[in-house]
């Protein structure tokens, strides 16, 4: 592997580009270390951060390519601005699609207190909650998981 | 020259952008699969580890994140030679990359081999012979499902990526690239980047679950 550096201004052609390998190299080596965190930070339990930390690292390691390797740094601010509505929508898909699943039947409308005597939505038309034991649900189909098993051995 | 340039790389970003939204609904899915079989989830994802010195460790994930990140780094140091003008250096850093995209193939397919022997499929294709079939089919046929899923559309695009890189070798061989066109390689160079980001959020959702 040659360590030869490119010096810039000999090469004065119509693209300016200012990384360089060194630069490269270090960013692969910060690359390195972040992956090395995450393996341990895995090995320790910080409840229900765990996901979120492991997110995180991901995401600095994500941003570290970016920057560096894919050269938004210091490309044209245009290319930065479509990168980051990528993400930012992607966050706006999960952070609703989460408020949902880690919210529901626990903030019922204040404005309906008779919610307890209404029909409640059956919760096997629910596809992302588990039965839950309440006392107006229908009962929980769990029967079927064991047998479809069976079928498909 | 100037201008094309720019403009090609404009919709290189915007390709990003699909392929960004194309995993991370897959991703919020996982996610969402995640949140439904909490249980389920963690103890599926110890098929993913290895035995190493009798501790439970994600070898071959994390052998292939740092082959990935490697050939990261190989193929911005091509883009780099390409832009330089030194065009051996081109090709070589290109193989390269070509040579770890094939590693890191080669050992998805270890693993999915492993996989596969032990009945660890997606979907109603799962068929694991343990107690634990009994336990919890659903959840866990839902992670394969997803590992399958994710990864394979992930092994496609490194697949793709091989193709791509291949194509480029041809190229510079030939002796296309200068320091003033190099748009080819700076854009496959964007792709490979991507491919290596969407497998640093998989390896850590996949393989690190606690």
């Amino acid at each position: 592997m040659s360590t030869h550096t490119e010096s810039h201004s000999q090469h004065s052609e119509a693209h300016a580009h200012h990384g360089g390998p060194k630069i490269y190299t270090a960013n692969l080596f910060a690359l390195l270390f972040l992956t090395i965190i995450t393996v341990a930070a895995a090995s320790f339990n910080f409840g229900s951060a765990n996901v979120v930390i492991a997110l995180a690292i991901a995401t600095v390691k994500a941003t570290l390519v970016a920057m560096f390797f894919m050269h938004l740094i210091w490309d044209k601010p245009v290319n930065s601005i479509i990168a980051i509505a990528g993400f930012l929508f992607l966050g706006i898909f999960l952070m609703f699609d989460f408020l949902d699943v880690t919210s529901r039947n626990v903030y019922p409308p204040r404005n309906l207190p008779n919610m307890e005597n209404a029909t409640p939505t059956p919760d096997s038309m629910n596809p992302l909650k588990t039965p839950a034991p309440r006392p107006l649900d229908p009962a929980p189909a769990k029967a079927e998981a064991p047998a479809k098993a069976e079928e498909h051995k | 020259m100037e201008q094309q340039f720019d403009t090609s790389k404009l919709g290189m970003w915007l390709f990003i952008v699909t392929e960004i939204l194309l995993f991370g609904g897959l991703f919020v899915g996982f996610g969402l699969m995640q949140h439904k079989y909490p249980g389920e989830f963690l103890e599926a994802h110890e098929h993913l580890k290895q035995d190493v010195f009798g501790m439970p460790f994600p070898l071959y994930g994390a052998i292939n994140t740092i082959v990935l990140l490697i050939s990261s780094w190989t193929m911005v140091m091509g883009v780099n030679a390409a832009q330089t003008n030194q065009q051996k250096k081109t090709v070589r850093y290109l193989v390269v990359t070509i040579l770890l995209a094939c590693v890191f193939l080669c050992i998805k397919y270890v693993e999915y081999a492993h996989k596969f022997h032990d009945g660890l499929l997606p979907g109603i294709f799962y068929a694991h012979q343990s107690e634990d079939l009994i336990k919890g089919t659903h959840g866990y046929a839902t992670f394969f499902a997803f590992y399958f899923m994710m990864t394979g559309l992930h092994g496609i695009h490194v697949l793709v990526g091989i193709g791509l890189l291949s194509w480029l070798v041809m190229r510079a061989r030939r002796g296309d690239f200068t320091s003033e066109y190099y748009t080819p390689v700076d854009l496959v160079g964007l792709y490979w980047h991507v491919v290596d980001m969407i497998w640093i959020y998989l390896f850590p959702l996949y393989y690190l679950i606690s």
